[in-house]
């Protein structure tokens, strides 16, 4: 119960204003098309520098939960999801809007959201000591599996092509040996004075995520969304209280699918959300409603892309894996502050750890209250045309890049390496695996080198890395995730990917 | 699948190959060795993808990627060559808040919906303009210190 020992500091006057900031400002980017968590956090980052660590990461926190249920808003509204993970929300509750009960909608979304995220930061508090208990008694050998684990699951399961997922992670993984060697101090592939550092996280994170986006609003060219805001009738708040709660089945489906879609690296909001809509359909009593604006289908994807929130930060504080690109970001945001999350982050910096997984469990409850209220004005925000958003977005990624380190050379390589993502996207490439390449790259190398030395002074390389029932217990995971997603694409893919998700969000809109 | 995809594909994978490829000899030539013992591991498997998804791109046989059309590539030109001259050479030679002003006016006269004729929208521009440097200004300059490159302008 160490949680409850830490729960004063987010009440502290400049904690609980950026948790309100974070809240506010996720919900009304949230709101706004093609503005997705992952690069919301990743453009918030900068601003993050001049705060102490626990304040910086409840901004992000705060920013990250909200955002993915400020998406709700569009999706109902505006029959457009704010971001993927909405897109199963846009089924019903755009339907809902259009027979008058856009209000109903709004309260029914934000506040299943409110439960499965709180469901799911509370399996957050109580997994993580557990985990990160048992983590203590990693070496190197599991470490370095664990690295490889983290990008090969993300890159299979994230991707619907297998070897394009594969690919992406390990242009990640060299991305991530660019610059001095530190061991022997030897160059490696330094071929622009910019790289000479090495990629600094940052610039790379702002970049593959926002660029792609900007590009992609370039190719709307000067057309505009032309989307209606339906307008909404009042609804008691009680009366959406007693609808959520008498819809359990539906509830319960989204807030258990989402919370264990949370804890599988790689598989995001977009899927929980599908996936709970489909089991939610298929255990209904009322399945022939769905889709036509049931109460249940905006219930089941809102609990699920919530909960699925706190579960994906799990493998982050407890084995420094970030299990999803949003994740990978708020990892940038701790590593700029000096702090390595893993099993000893409870240990070291127990005040930063809780006070964050805290103000994660408040900012549930803030982002239900606000969400009800600025429903309206986010949907406004949310019909901004795309050449401002573009614009927008632009200014701040140069901007924010550039404020990391005061270089140049980190605005060249935030604008590169997004200018060559959205053109892999474009070829089936996916951008969460090279990230976790980027990322787990020098701690898979790190712990490579030292199992090597260890290994060259004790039982040699082969034994050292290949035997133990942790060393096989990982490799095997390692195994499976590619066979099982081989064996679904020979299967003709017959199972929800960012893709059909994907497909989804461009039929919808 | 249409022959300009996979034109397009076999291009895209074919550079991705050569990449590959490329890394994976140099890894194997450079010395210090033992600075490049994780960077052959990564290259090796790198390569071998990468030639895995050319060749099934020279087969004709990618599932995945939609490619990029015309219409796309015409739409996407104006502003990403605004974009590059912006971040590549206007933002250091011009200084950062004179370049980002003109390519942010620059961005929305071309993608901005309202029409050219009407000096209302003109005007409106201006307007975001202006208010987004402003508060860019507040944001970087005043809140965050970030010293940005002036240069020649501001």
């Amino acid at each position: 119960m160490e949680f409850l020992y830490y729960m004063g500091d987010v009440f502290t006057p400049i904690n609980f204003g950026l948790l309100l900031l974070g809240t506010i400002g996720g919900l009304i980017l949230g709101a706004t098309p093609g503005l997705s968590p992952t690069m919301a956090v990743a453009l918030l980052i900068p601003f993050t520098f001049q705060l102490e660590p626990q304040q910086g990461l409840i901004l992000l926190g705060a920013a990250y939960t909200s955002t993915v249920a400020g998406g709700a808003v569009s999706a109902i509204l505006l029959k457009i999801p704010g971001a993927p993970a909405n897109i199963a929300t846009t089924l019903d509750g755009h339907a809902m809007a259009t027979k008058g009960e856009g209000a109903k909608a709004l309260q029914l979304s934000f506040i299943s959201s409110a439960v499965g995220g709180v469901f799911g930061v509370l399996l957050l508090i109580f997994l993580t000591p557990v985990l990160a208990q048992w983590a203590l008694a990693f070496g190197p050998s599991h470490l370095f599996w664990l690295a490889i684990l983290g990008v090969t699951v993300i890159g299979t399961l994230d991707s619907s092509s297998v070897v394009k997922g594969l690919l992406s992670g390990c242009i990640g993984l060299w991305l991530a040996t660019i610059g001095f060697d530190d061991i022997m101090g030897a160059q490696r592939f330094i071929f622009h004075p910019a790289v000479s550092g090495g990629i600094n996280v940052i610039p790379a994170l702002i970049g593959l995520f926002a660029i792609p986006q900007v590009i992609t609003m370039f190719t709307k060219g000067r057309s505009s969304d032309d989307a209606e805001i339906i307008s909404v009738q009042k609804h008691p708040i009680r009366l959406a209280f007693v609808e959520v709660f008498k819809r359990k089945m539906a509830l319960t489906i989204g807030t258990v699918t989402g919370s264990i879609i949370g804890l599988i690296p790689g598989v995001g909001g977009q899927i929980a959300g599908l996936v709970a809509y489909d089991q939610s359909k298929k255990f209904s009593k009322e399945s022939e409603k769905f889709g036509t604006g049931h109460s249940e289908g905006v219930i089941a994807a809102e609990s699920a892309n919530n909960a699925m929130v706190g579960p994906s930060l799990v493998p982050l504080l407890t084995l420094s894996i970030p299990g999803s690109p949003t994740a990978a970001v708020l990892l940038g945001g701790l590593l700029i502050h000096g702090i390595f999350p893993g099993p000893d982050l409870f240990m070291n910096y127990p005040q930063v750890a809780w006070t964050f997984i805290d103000s994660m469990l408040i900012g549930q409850i803030l982002m239900c209250i606000f969400g009800l209220y600025i429903a309206g004005f986010a949907a406004n925000v949310a019909r901004v045309p795309h050449a401002v958003m573009a614009a927008i977005v632009l200014g701040l990624a140069v901007f924010g890049s550039y404020s990391v380190q005061n270089s140049m050379g980190d605005v060249y390589v935030m604008a590169t390496l997004g200018l060559a993502m959205y053109f892999l996207e474009r070829f089936g490439f996916s951008a969460a695996p090279l990230v976790l390449g980027l990322i787990l790259g020098p701690i898979a190398e790190a712990n490579f080198i030292q199992g090597s030395m260890i290994a060259n002074a004790t039982v040699g390389t082969g034994t050292y890395f290949f035997t133990g029932w942790l060393n096989w217990f990982l490799i095997l995971i390692v195994l499976a995730s590619i066979s099982y997603s081989i064996w679904m694409e020979i299967m003709s893919r017959r199972y929800t990917t960012k893709d059909d998700a994907v497909a989804k969000e461009e039929a919808l809109s | 699948m249409t022959d300009l995809p996979r034109n397009q594909h076999i291009i895209a994978s074919g550079l991705i190959a050569a990449i590959g490829v490329s890394i994976a000899y140099i890894s194997f030539t450079q010395e210090p060795a033992d600075a490049f013992i994780f960077p052959r591991l990564i290259s090796s498997v790198f390569a071998v993808l990468a030639i895995w998804t050319f060749v099934k791109a020279i087969l004709g046989r990618t599932k995945v990627g939609n490619g990029i059309s015309g219409e796309a590539m015409r739409n996407m030109l104006p502003g990403l060559v605004v974009a590059i001259i912006y971040v590549y050479w206007a933002a250091k030679a011009l200084g950062f808040y004179t370049a980002t002003a003109i390519a942010f006016f620059a961005l929305l006269s071309l993608y901005d919906p309202a029409p050219h004729s009407e000096m209302k929208s003109w005007v409106k521009r201006i307007l975001i303009t202006a208010g987004f440097m402003a508060v860019m200004y507040g944001l970087f300059a005043l809140l965050l210190n970030v010293f940005t490159p002036r240069e020649i302008f501001f």
